[in-house]
């Protein structure tokens, strides 16, 4: 494919007439970056343009020193020869959607994104396009979210009966996203405090100091060695099961929060006592309806169930072609 | 159903037996009789005969949703379960059907539903779905469709039923054994108290099964306190004579009557009334040995076998065990005593009624010698019996073990792999495996276990990455991968493209350390099938 705005490259996905990539794997000259989450903010680039909302996170990942540019949502840059703006994608704090337009033609990256509303970021915000890039983790009818007011109910159920149960309920989800989303959409329901795995701190502190409001937290480290963590929620990275850190949580129930535990061979397959369903992608509809949004005349589908996508777009008429973008895979960020 | 929707959940959720025993016995208690009746039925693994076909069950789910059969057919194999596919597809009901009690669906709606024409069939399946919160139309669809698959066993809801009652689970066991049926009335009658008019006339007992021996045989003691028979590898049974009559059941306590009239002959010449444990086994005569299994499977399906099959395909019933004499339970008396009864009992009657001939040994290490001839005698290997021991109910350890011989091995080239369902669906976990024939690869056992998870998820990944060709939910991938399978027996079979069936193959190992052209060759199990 040969687009003045659209390249794949090894590096990752590149804009000819803007010279610049979008989320590099490898290090380059320079770079604009979607989101926080490390299989798209990866160290070593010249120079990076992003949200300013994501800005706190983004030092965090790319380090103190790096160069950065901050942007708000809607404000038009140069690079090159291409007019960019960052437009709101839902996924995580500070995530963008990447509008470029060039000789007349607009294309949009959407980047990770979801339509579901969430406390912790801005919505989702539809850009007309000519060309639409869409993510496709969730690819496929059978993934709908439920209403988050519903899951909130279970999970505080959850917690109730292993309060009752007198044992630990520890929740595994990813560091950077979900973890706060859960925080915050607890908050309305209940000012219990929540224990958080170490690997969270420190996002969870950038979350609060860009505003978003979540429960009161303290880091399990801190915690009285031989504590009792009986009737206690804790919050983990999926990489902390099975690891000796999880000891001190005797005879614990545990959960998964993630968008594959929508399907029960899953939930029992992954061994946890419970599943949530919680992503920050979109969800099948959550797809289709943002294809429609963009208005696009073409649709490029990036990673995940990409094939049948694209089949189910061009049964609806739509011209939609995948676009492989080389990811590396990131424990943060699955579903 | 909504109510048996949230027991369903609850017992999904946790993966102990005493958690899921205690919610299917606070359910019981807390249903009207009716639905508790059928929920033990359901959960024990009983069905009702099939309503709709998976075709019919598609054929409403495009009529509701819209969506493309090939979607649809793309989103089955991600999930693996039609049933839950077709919940997680639909467009969320109205619940107005939420609360008809489970009686009402098993007795009523769903009998009538196998009446109706294909396509009110398929209208009436989408009305219903309109009905039905997601969790109901999951369930709906499980009974539809068969198993359920929660992980509860027949002898859990006998202990949860037990557990409610107060009653002994065995007692529980044996009035619930043969063909139960529910109905409003169906759990008192389980549960009133043993008195001695108890009728269970029509009833197989429970049986007593063996647990694999995993320590070295000297460890069971004095051999004088054992008896060891073959492991014979047939259809274990019981054949019950009483009052004249003669009845045989399989040990998943379906009725056998008709099938094997050669064994029923036998019984019914018996000098008196017993209810006999025994294996049936196609049976070769003039070897004085068993058959393979397959000639056997040409009988299990035949309800009335012709002249032509009864004599290329005789069998017959090796007896085991008395379990009960002129009408009295005998299940409390030691095994010799019982074997001794038995040997009286059908001392003389028609070959076709035989007793298992104990193996004798002066010692342990003689019977381990002994054991080696397994495979010439067509067995499994031996079974260890402490002469001592009562008649149990179900599979306890200490009585009774299973001693079989090592299996086969060979190694073979992974061909196909297809999704698994369950706890598997969604990944590639049922595995098609090939041998060499001249330079051509040809499939000769299916295998599902054996690996671990992280071996099932690397091999999942490499399937996706590498397959060659997709029939349905098949895919052939590349032949690089030899894996090591254990298997029972081989036999030759004009059923397969081979020519040869393996039984029980299973996954040993995988075999990264070969490559495919150190696979194994099909002359090689073509000369094991004819040995």
């Amino acid at each position: 494919m040969s687009d003045p705005l659209l390249q794949p490259r090894p590096e990752g996905l590149y804009c000819p007439a803007g010279d610049f990539f979008i989320d590099p794997m490898l290090p380059v000259a320079r770079a604009v970056v979607t989101h926080a989450h490390g299989d798209h903010a990866r160290s070593g680039s010249g120079r990076y343009q992003v949200a300013a909302a994501g800005i706190g996170l983004m030092r965090e990942r790319l380090g103190q020193d790096a160069l950065i540019d901050a942007h708000d949502y809607g404000e038009t840059f140069r690079m090159g020869e291409v007019e960019v703006s960052l437009h709101p994608a839902g996924h995580v704090l500070g995530s963008a959607q990447v509008r470029m337009a060039y000789g007349g033609r607009v294309v949009v990256v959407s980047g990770d994104y979801k339509r579901d509303p969430d406390p912790t970021c801005v919505p989702f915000e539809p850009v007309s396009c000519d060309v639409f890039v869409t993510e496709s983790t969730f690819g496929l009818p059978v993934y709908r979210w439920p209403p988050m007011t519903q899951v909130i109910d279970d999970l505080l159920a959850w917690w109730d009966d292993c309060a009752q149960k007198q044992i630990p309920a520890v929740l595994f989800c990813y560091a950077l996203g979900k973890a706060q989303r859960i925080l915050a959409e607890l908050a309305p329901r209940t000012e219990r405090m929540v224990h958080l795995h170490g690997a969270m701190l420190r996002l969870v502190e950038s979350y609060r100091e860009a505003g978003v409001r979540m429960v009161p937290t303290e880091p399990v480290s801190e915690s009285a060695r031989g504590r009792n963590f009986a009737g206690e929620l804790i919050l983990a990275p999926p990489s902390a099961a099975g690891s000796p850190w999880m000891k001190r949580f005797s005879k614990a129930s545990t959960g998964f929060a993630s968008g594959w535990m929508q399907i029960r061979g899953n939930r029992r397959r992954r061994g946890y006592d419970r599943g949530f369903v919680v992503s920050d992608h979109a969800d099948w509809p959550g797809l289709i309806r943002s294809v429609e949004d963009s208005q696009a005349s073409r649709i490029y589908v990036t990673h995940g169930d990409g094939d049948t996508l694209i089949r189910h777009l061009r049964d609806l008429g739509h011209d939609a072609q995948s676009l492989h973008v080389l990811r590396g895979t990131d424990n943060e960020s699955g579903g | 159903m909504h109510r048996f929707a949230t027991l369903y959940t609850e017992l999904d959720r946790t993966a102990s037996t005493l958690a899921k025993r205690g919610a299917i016995a606070s359910y019981l208690r807390d249903a009207p009789a009716g639905d508790a009746a059928w929920a033990a039925y359901v959960l024990g693994g009983g069905k009702l005969r099939r309503l709709a076909t998976s075709t019919e069950l598609r054929q409403a789910l495009a009529a509701s949703t819209g969506y493309a059969d090939w979607l649809i057919d793309e989103s089955y194999e991600q999930v693996g379960d039609l049933a839950e596919t077709i919940a997680l597809m639909l467009p969320e009901g109205d619940g107005s059907l939420a609360d008809e009690p489970l009686q009402t669906w098993m007795e009523q709606k769903l009998p009538a539903l196998a009446k109706l024409e294909s396509a009110d069939r398929v209208a009436q399946l989408q009305a219903w779905w309109r009905a039905l919160r997601p969790a109901q139309v999951f369930l709906l669809n499980k009974l539809i469709t068969g198993s359920l698959r929660v992980g509860v066993s027949h002898r859990l809801v006998v202990q949860a039923i037990a557990q409610w009652s107060g009653q002994p689970t065995d007692l529980i066991a044996h009035r619930m054994s043969g063909q139960w049926k529910p109905a409003a009335d169906a759990l008192t009658a389980l549960t009133h108290a043993a008195g001695d008019d108890e009728h269970l006339a029509d009833r197989p007992y429970p049986f007593f099964l063996a647990s694999p021996l995993e320590h070295e045989v000297e460890m069971l003691g004095d051999m004088d306190e054992w008896m060891a028979e073959w492991k014979w590898d047939g259809i274990r049974a019981q054949l019950m004579r009483r009052d004249g009559h003669v009845g045989l059941w399989s040990r998943g306590e379906e009725r056998l009557d008709g099938r094997f009239p050669e064994i029923e002959e036998a019984a019914a010449a018996l000098k008196s009334d017993g209810v006999i444990d025994g294996e049936i086994l196609a049976w070769d005569a003039q070897e004085k040995l068993p058959r393979p299994f397959t000639a056997l499977q040409k009988r299990i399906g035949k309800l009335k076998p012709g002249a032509k099959l009864l004599t290329s395909a005789p069998v017959c019933f090796m007896a085991y065990d008395l379990l009960e004499h002129n009408g009295s339970d005998l299940r409390e008396q030691p095994l010799r005593e019982r074997r001794d009864m038995l040997a009286a009992l059908i001392d003389g009657v028609d070959p076709a009624l035989m007793l298992s001939p104990p193996v004798v040994a002066d010692s342990w290490t003689a019977l381990t010698v002994e054991r080696q001839q397994s495979r010439q005698r067509q067995t499994e290997g031996l079974m260890l019996k402490r002469l001592d021991s009562p008649y149990r109910v179900g599979r306890k350890r200490g009585d009774w073990w299973k001693w079989k011989v090592d299996p086969y091995t060979l190694d073979a080239v992974l061909l196909y792999a297809q999704p698994g369902h369950g706890r598997r669906s969604g990944l590639f976990t049922d595995y098609t495996f090939g041998v060499w024939d001249g330079d051509t690869l040809v499939p000769v056992a299916k295998a599902y276990s054996g690996l671990d998870d992280k071996e099932i998820g690397q091999l999942d990944r490499w399937i996706r990455a590498h397959t060659t060709d997709r029939f349905g939910p098949v895919r052939a991938v590349e032949a690089t991968h030899v894996f090591e399978l254990a298997f029972e027996a081989v036999q030759l079979s004009a059923r397969h493209k081979s020519g040869v069936a393996t039984r029980f193959p299973r996954i040993l190992r995988w075999r990264t350390d070969k490559s495919i052209a150190d696979a194994d060759k099909l002359d090689d199990l073509r000369r094991l099938a004819s040995g």
